[in-house]
Formats: C-alpha cells, structure tokens, sequence
C-alpha cells in the first residue's frame, strides 16, 4: 500500500465512519460514496450518510499468502459484508474464531489499526469487523 | 464495412526467461508473426501492444514507442493499451477496430509482460493494481483472495467443490503437456491440487496461474489487403468489450462476472452465432473459478453448472466444448500477453496447425480475456477464412 499523508488524511471519514452516500431518489446507499447514482445518473441526488455498522457476512476467505505490509497477520480472514442497508464492503474481520465464520453470520465494525507503510511511515486506522452473536 | 483477418501469429516460450529482456521478448514475437504473415514490416501502419504494469515489473513505461522502435518500425503511430489483464485482448479489439474503422489496412497487435525481474511480493503488489486500490489492497486483498471469494460464493449458491475447481486445473495441465509454448509440462492429479497449500480459502496453489515472461504478436489485416496480397488466415467475426465496478463489493451478483455477460451477448449477435456454434474457447483462468464463471456466463453451460460440467468432462480436449486447449492461464500467464495469446490458439486450431493438441476441424474459436477480478472483459470470436497461396 503507498503511504501518502494526502491520502490517508481525506479517507478519515470514509475509514473510521464508514461514510458513505446514498440517492435521495431511489434511495441506493454507496460506500464508498459515489459521485454520481449509476441508476438515476443526473436525477440523482447524492447525500452524504455514514453506513449501518452492523451486517451480515456475504463471502469471506481465510488468507495464508499476505501483501506486504500484512504478513505478519496470516492466516486473516477477509469478507464481504452485506451491511443493513444492503451496502456491501470488504474488510478483515477480527476477534473471531474460525468455525464461527460462515456466510449469514452477523458482524459489527470494529474501529482497528490497519498499518504502517515502515517505520516511519503514517500509522493507518480504519474499519474491521467482528462476528457478533 | 471492411472484414478483419489475423494473417499471422508468432509468440515466444512463456516461462522464466531470465536470460532475456522485455525488448528481446517483444521483438521475438512480433519477428516471428510477420514473419509468419508473409509480409514486410514496412507494411505494417500501425501497432497496438497490450502490457500491464512494465511500471511496477521493469520500471519501463512509454511501451507503445518502445515496441516500434524496437521493431525498427519508427515513425508509425504505436499505442500501448492497459486493461490489467486484459489489456492484450483490449489490444486486440482497439487493432481490429483501426482497420474496421478503415484508417488501416495493416495493423501489428502484441501482448507482453515480464514479470520475474522483481520478487514474488512485489510481483503480487503489481498485479493488486488490477484492483481497488483503496477499498480492497488497503484492506489486505489480494487477487488470490477476491477470486476465493467468488469461488466461496459459488459454492454455496450452487454446491460447487473444491475437488471441481481441481479438475480444472488438472485438464489444463493436460492440455499444456501438448503446447511446446506451455510453461509447465507436468501432469497432475485431482489430489495434487487439494494437498497444494491453501492461499487464500478455497484457492490452493494450484489453482493459481503462475508468474510468467512471455509476449505474443499477431498481425491484422483487411480482407480487401489479405486477398490483394495473397494472404490467408481466420476472420475476426467479432471483438467486443464489457466492463463492470472495479471492487468486487459493488457488484450485485458475485456468482457472474457481467462484464463477460455483456461482451458475449454482444459478441454472438454481431457474430450472428450462438453458444453452441462454438467449436472450442480459450478463457480466462487466471484461478479455476475463474474458468467455472467463464463457461458459464459465456453461454456454454447453465449458471450453476459449471463445476459440474467440468467433472463431467465437458470442457476436455474430447469434451462437447474443449475449454483451454492451449493449457489456458497454466500455461503460463504473462498478464499483458495472455490476451493476444487466446487469439493464436484460436488461429492455430482454425488453421489446423496446432500440433498434437489439434482438434477435428474446428469452425469457431472464441477468446475470453478477463482483467482484474472481472471490471473488463474482452470475448473475440473468429472463424475460419482461407489459405493463403
């Protein structure tokens, strides 16, 4: 992942809120948000809305081969959630045993440190899930 | 509107060519198609070549001037396209509409990537540009992991298994033994994969497609110029494009991949064929799922059933529709050529020159070129034109 200041400090609320957007108009949430509604294009009517912070698990995999910067955390999980709003998002789920992860399985964000590009690089934060009863 | 014709093909081995740079590799194929086109390269008016992150591999950029003067082509309009894996199939398509278009008559496609000049980590953080960069590789993604899941979400709307996704690479593998262009010339077993290590749940090793130097060239013609010239070769009937969200999150189905739906629709009806006019397919099986969505989505078997046409072995050298005769994506998978590669397997099976792993008169080939985890897709479908004197 590249470290850039500019970067990880405009994503502040889209990692650490989940900030996204939706269409007044057909009422499609997006996250991230969206500059224009692929379904009403110029009727559309952006919003700015942070996500639910609770859904469930649409696909996940168990990762054994990490990127830089991760593998110091293999073997992770990785899903996509289905959130309330049926906005959906990929992120790590954390704090959970293996043979709780299944597709249907009920998540919350979690706010987590995502990283560090080296040692003297910009400390990232944003958003992981865990399995929640 | 004018015909389109591949009128020659030429490629180097895929494999490890650490002995040989980017430049050699490119210059052996595209040496190699017009050699084998019969032509002069100074007829050649225009290049097209597909590569993907020469950035990241080589630290190369500017690959459109760099092939033409390789070539000792200067001063012709030489233009680099980039579709991550796909860009040798957009290369592709972007040469056969520069003479549908009729600004040319004779135009040089290529496909290149080299790819082992940097180490496997940096290799993987190359190819993660073909995704979303701030919402998936932030996160922890990597290619392996987003093909694992859709492979996940397969397997639980359909019941596909993980023993299905292993045929397909073992039929490959088979396939590749036949291909002397193939990287690996090794046969294995359903159990070879599952006892391979897991990379990302359900995706093992061998499900993967490997780390590759290779490039390939074809050259393209106007049917008007092919015959003024003598030449023969197959008829590009279609070349068409999809494209869908570039995060996987996005998209509404993750058993489907639309970008592929939406070129082949397009594709078979400017072909006026069906799917099952289809003789054979080169498709994208950059990991097994992948080719599963492919013949799926291209039309050749119902959604669902995939994996268990594959078991059925369908999509064999002897199937009802051999699927990746040329190894596909096992057979080495150097992301820019790959594209272009798909193109001349179907040119060597129409022609009748594809060797051992030839089959019985074939009509129509397709090529299926997939870039990222399914944001473009490139589906071609060729058929058959004449010999030439």
């Amino acid at each position: 992942m590249k470290d850039s200041a500019p970067l990880n400090w405009r994503k502040f609320p889209e990692r650490y809120n989940l900030r996204g957007n939706y269409c007044e108009e057909c009422g499609t949430a997006f996250f991230p948000a969206r500059a224009i509604c692929p379904k009403c294009r110029r009727k559309g009517k952006l919003v700015k809305k942070d996500m639910p912070r609770t859904g469930k698990i649409y696909s996940f995999t168990k990762l054994h081969v990490a990127p830089t910067g991760f593998r110091h955390e293999t073997p992770y999980y990785l899903a996509i959630i289905e959130l309330e709003n049926k906005a959906r998002v990929l992120a790590q789920l954390v704090d959970t045993e293996g043979e709780k992860v299944k597709i249907g399985a009920k998540v919350k964000k979690m706010f987590r440190k995502m990283g560090q590009a080296d040692k003297y690089g910009t400390i990232t934060y944003a958003y992981k899930f865990r399995i929640v009863k | 509107m004018t015909e389109v014709v591949i009128v020659g093909a030429g490629m180097t081995k895929f494999g490890e060519h650490w002995e040989r740079s980017f430049r050699e590799l490119i210059a052996e194929a595209a040496i190699k198609a017009i050699g084998d086109a019969g032509i002069k390269g100074e007829q050649i008016e225009a290049i097209y070549g597909g590569c993907m992150a020469s950035g990241r591999f080589i630290g190369q950029e500017h690959i459109g001037a760099l092939i033409a003067d390789q070539l000792g082509l200067n001063p012709i309009p030489s233009t680099r396209c980039e579709a991550a894996c796909a860009s040798g199939g957009v290369a592709l398509r972007n040469g056969y509409l520069a003479i549908k278009s009729g600004e040319h008559d004779v135009v040089a496609v290529g496909g290149i990537e080299k790819m082992t000049e940097v180490s496997t980590e940096e290799a993987s953080f190359a190819l993660g540009g073909a995704g979303d960069q701030e919402t998936e590789l932030f996160h922890g993604a990597t290619f392996p992991s987003l093909y694992a899941l859709l492979a996940r979400r397969h397997m639980h709307e359909f019941g596909t298994t993980e023993e299905q996704m292993a045929m397909v690479a073992v039929k490959n593998h088979a396939n590749g033994m036949l291909n002397p262009n193939s990287q690996f010339h090794r046969e294995i077993t359903v159990q070879d994969v599952m006892k391979s290590t897991y990379v990302a749940e359900p995706i093992k090793v061998l499900d993967c497609s490997p780390i590759t130097d290779g490039a390939a060239a074809v050259i393209l013609c106007s049917k008007e110029k092919a015959e003024e010239l003598g030449l023969g070769g197959i008829e590009i009937l279609a070349s068409e494009q999809g494209s869908d969200t570039l995060s996987l999150a996005d998209r509404k189905s993750l058993t489907e991949l639309r970008a592929t739906k939406e070129a082949a629709r397009k594709a078979y009806e400017k072909a006026r064929i069906s799917p099952k006019d289809v003789s054979f397919a080169e498709v994208h099986d950059c990991f097994t799922i992948a080719e599963i969505l492919a013949i799926e989505d291209l039309g050749f078997f119902k959604k669902g059933k995939g994996g268990m046409a594959t078991e059925k072995g369908k999509t064999t050298l002897e199937g009802e529709i051999p699927i990746n005769l040329s190894g596909g994506l096992k057979c080495g998978h150097p992301v820019g050529a790959t594209g272009v590669k798909q193109a001349i397997e179907a040119f060597e099976q129409l022609l009748g020159r594809a060797g051992e792993r030839q089959i019985k008169n074939p009509q129509i080939g397709l090529a299926h070129n997939i870039g990222g985890s399914g944001a473009t897709a490139v589906v071609s479908i060729f058929k058959k034109w004449g010999v030439g004197e």
